[in-house]
Formats: structure tokens, sequence, C-alpha cells
């Protein structure tokens, strides 16, 4: 467990069990995320890193513990009970319209971008904070267009989806997660679907918002160079549970354990 | 054939014409509310839900049509009292629920043809249900659903002559009660009618088309970029792949 800071942990994982059918996933995971903390998630496939930010957005749900209250298998984000809500003073597992509250701070980014088909560039960014965030449509766009800058692509605003590359989709969702304003971004291996030449330019955005902004950072990635440069913490994992975890500087430079180093050779080599 | 014949009585299909395009319009609205209706129920997640809509479709898919016209027209009226204003109605409804039915299978497979990404990343940025619904997932199926709707559209249109089974003086009805007419030739009136259902049949191809055409452009496919980005000296890029 990280060293306990004045602040609370943003992120909390108490016990966390994750079931698919008979395979259990994630085994009494337990962590604690700092606000502002920028942490890789490492492993070999099926080790559960993309599992724990599907959980975080709630894609997944955790697999319910009989008495959360003293066995845990509860997610706690920004101090409050996230997979669970508290209802006569116990933790049960939360409803859909617990989880529809909770989950605005939270944005993901993902491996096959998920942009709307049906809407131009602009709309994509839009929409969500038109509807959900119940923005205003000029304050919307507006704040739509300085994140297309940010990224980029104010020249793309009127096209769809589908007439952008790769990368460039790529760095509109990116747009369109940071429109949202969340606390937590979760990254879900968001330069493996792209092309090689234009991993760069998904990268250097990302670089500038993690030198930019406080938010917290989930990221699960191959590009270990990226994981050196933007997190505070690297998280090694392997079936289920971590096995290590430490600075990027130390677990890519000195590994302890041998799970870490033989994971950390197979991909520099690739 | 004696298409003087056909000249001649041509004042006396106007109004079965007017008739037959109704009863065609009218259904074809009332099977694609019933459609979506239904079609969204199937393919919800929650049992309470999905049951009663699978039973509703499984009914009027399995029962047949004329049958089913003859309960709006005869039965109906005498169970409960109730009658349509407008003889029409029965064929509109009966119509309507029957294709309507079998087309909400139609909604439910393109709105199951979504792909699982667009869901999750409605979900990601905590859009509601409706918004969801509406603004993500129909405006991706609704160009999937067109070929097959255009298919039981024109399947409507020729099923319309079923309610000249049940005393309304649509264009089949007109040509029967004009054929018998001695001097008048049944065969050159039959003859008139299949060219009218295929003239008609195919104004709903081409409508369709052009439907089609506009939803997939709606969608970014065939889309141009516009003209701002053209003005800018962009061009459209190479396609990243993934949808």
């Amino acid at each position: 467990m990280p060293s306990p800071t004045s602040n609370e942990p943003i992120i909390r994982f108490d016990r966390v069990n994750k079931d698919f059918g008979d395979l259990r996933v994630l085994k009494e995971l337990c962590f604690d995320i700092d606000p502002g903390e920028r942490v890789t998630l490492i492993g070999p496939s099926g080790s559960g890193k993309t599992t724990i930010l599907r959980l975080l957005m709630t894609l997944e749900h955790v697999t319910p513990v009989k008495h959360p209250d003293e066995n845990g298998g509860v997610i706690w984000v920004e101090g409050e009970p996230y997979s669970h809500m508290k209802k006569g003073g116990k933790l049960h597992v939360a409803n859909e319209r617990y989880l529809r509250r909770r989950r605005q701070k939270v944005g993901m980014v993902f491996q096959q971008f998920n942009l709307f088909p049906n809407m131009r560039v602009l709309r994509n960014v839009t929409e969500a904070q038109v509807h959900t965030l119940r923005r205003s449509k000029d304050e919307a766009e507006a704040k739509a267009r300085d994140l297309l800058e940010l990224v980029g692509l104010s020249d793309k605003i009127d096209n769809y989806p589908n007439q952008l590359s790769g990368g460039q989709q790529q760095r509109v969702a990116i747009a369109r997660a940071l429109a949202m304003d969340p606390d937590i971004l979760l990254l879900d291996e968001v330069t493996s679907a792209l092309d090689p030449e234009l991993v760069a330019d998904v990268l250097a955005v990302l670089r500038d918002i993690a030198e930019t902004t406080s938010i917290t950072m989930l990221i699960v990635t191959h590009e270990m160079g990226f994981a050196r440069d933007v997190s505070n913490r690297v998280m090694m994992f392997d079936q289920g549970v971590i096995v290590e975890e430490d600075t990027p500087d130390r677990i890519f430079s000195d590994p302890q354990e041998v799970r870490t180093q033989d994971f950390l050779r197979a991909v520099l080599a690739e | 054939m004696d298409w003087q014949i056909v000249i001649d009585s041509l004042p006396r299909y106007a109004e079965p014409l007017w008739v037959t395009v109704q009863v065609t319009l009218g259904s074809a609205a009332v099977a694609l509310f019933v459609a979506f209706g239904l079609g969204l129920m199937t393919s919800s997640k929650h049992l309470i839900v999905r049951t009663p809509a699978r039973i509703v479709v499984e009914f009027f898919r399995g029962s047949s049509v004329i049958v089913q016209l003859f309960w709006f027209a005869y039965a109906m009226p005498q169970l409960l009292g109730f009658q349509f204003d407008y003889a029409i109605m029965v064929g509109i409804m009966a119509l309507g629920l029957n294709y309507g039915s079998y087309s909400s299978e139609v909604v439910r497979a393109a709105i199951g043809a979504v792909p699982k990404g667009q869901w999750e990343a409605a979900t990601a940025l905590s859009l509601s249900p409706w918004t969801r619904t509406w603004r993500v997932v129909i405006p991706q199926a609704w160009p999937e659903m067109i070929p097959s709707l255009t298919s039981f559209a024109v399947m409507l249109l020729k099923a319309s002559a079923l309610v000249s089974m049940v005393s309304i003086i649509d264009l089949t009805a007109m040509a029967n009660t004009i054929g018998r007419v001695p001097g008048n030739e049944l065969l050159v009136q039959y003859g008139f009618l299949l060219v009218v259902y295929f003239i008609l049949a195919w104004l709903i191809w081409s409508g369709m088309r052009l439907l089609e055409r506009r939803a997939k452009r709606g969608i970014g496919i065939g889309a141009r970029p516009s003209k701002k980005a053209l003005a800018d000296g962009h061009g459209v890029q190479a396609s990243g792949g993934a949808m």
C-alpha cells in the first residue's frame, strides 16, 4: 500500500473481487490513488489492468461480497462508496441511478476511440456537455473549440469521424472526455489501435495534458517510454494481484520481482 | 389487350387509387411506430419490458393477416361494441400492427448491430438512456434498417389489396367490380392492376433509396467534407478504418 498522505485518496480499491464466470480476474485487490497522481498499470494481457479501468467507468461491476461493511469488496471514489451506496448506514450494491450520478466525474478514452460516427467532430465534443452537464450550446461549443485547438484539430471541426485518421479520431476522443471536466481520466491502451506513425501525436497531446492539469490519471499502455515520462507510479499486475509497484524510474531500471523483470524484457524486446 | 377499355374506366379508378395509397401510407406509419416501440422493447435488458413485447410480436406474426382484418372489421364491433369511424381504419390498423410486428425484428437486429463500444462511450459520457437511444444508437441503426423496411413497405402495398375482402373499395376491389361488367374484360382490368401496383412499388423503392442515401450521409458515409474544410484546403484524410 502507498504511504498515507494528508489527502484522502481519490480512488480506493478495498479488497475488490471481480469474477468472469469461474475465472477470478481480480483477487481481493487493494490500492489507493492520491488526487493528481498519474498511475500506469502494466502487466501481461489478462492480468486485470483493463478490468480495473472498466470497473471505475462502471462498464463492469465488482463481484459482490457478503457484508461489505466488514469484508470490503468495495471501490471508493473521493471518499464516498462508488461501487456501493450507503443505505440505512450500510453498504449496498449501487443501483444504476446512483452510478449515473457518480460516474460523471470519471472520463475514459478507449482503444477503439468510439467516437459517435453520426455526429460531426464538434458535436461529438458538445453532445454530453449539453445533455449530461446541461451546459448551454454556446458554452459547450466554446469549450469544445478550445479543447479541439489543444489537441490540434481546429480545422476538423466540421468533419465526420470516418473522415479522420485514427490518430485524429483518438485526439477528438481525448477532447470529448476532457470536455466533461473529469477529476479522473482513464486511458485504456489509447495508442494500441493506431498505425505507428500516428502514435507520437496522441502521446504528445497526453503529455501536454499531464503537464498542465492536475487530473488524476490511470493509464494502461504498452508504451513504456510514455509511462516513464508521465506517471508518478507504476503498478505491475499479474493474475489479478499487484506484483510490484514503484516509481517509473525504479521499476524500469531496477525491477525487484522476477515476473516484472520477465515482463519488461518481453515488452522492450518487441 | 384492349387498352381503350382501361382508358374509359380510368375515372372510376381515381378514388380507389387514393384508398390504396391511404391504406398503404397509413398502415406504414402505424407499422413504423409499432416497429420502433416493439423493437426497442424487445431490445431491453429488462425481462419485464421484453416479455410483453415478445408476446405481441409473436401473436401478430403468428396469425393470419386476413383473419386479423376480419377481427377488426366484424368481430371487434360485436365483441367490444367498438367500430372505427372510417372503414379504411380497419385496414390501416390490421396491416399496421401485423407489419409493425414483423418490422420490429428489423429494428431489434439493427439496434443489436450497433457496436458495443458506442454504448460504452455513451455510458462513459453519462448520457441518459433516452439520449443514448435517440441520439447515438438509433441514428446509427437507422441506415441499416432501411433496406429491410423497404421490402416490408412494398409487401405492405401489395397486402393492402386484402382490404378489398372487408368491403373497402380499393384498386383491387374496383378492378373486380369493373371487370365483371360485360364488355369490360376482367383480364384487361387485372393487367392494368399489375402495372399500377408495380408503379406504386417503384415509387416506394425510389423514395426509400433517397432516404437511405441521406441516412448514410448522416453517419458520414459518402459525405463530403464541409465547404469550410474544403475552402481551407483540407481534403478528406485517409479513413482510420475503425468506425
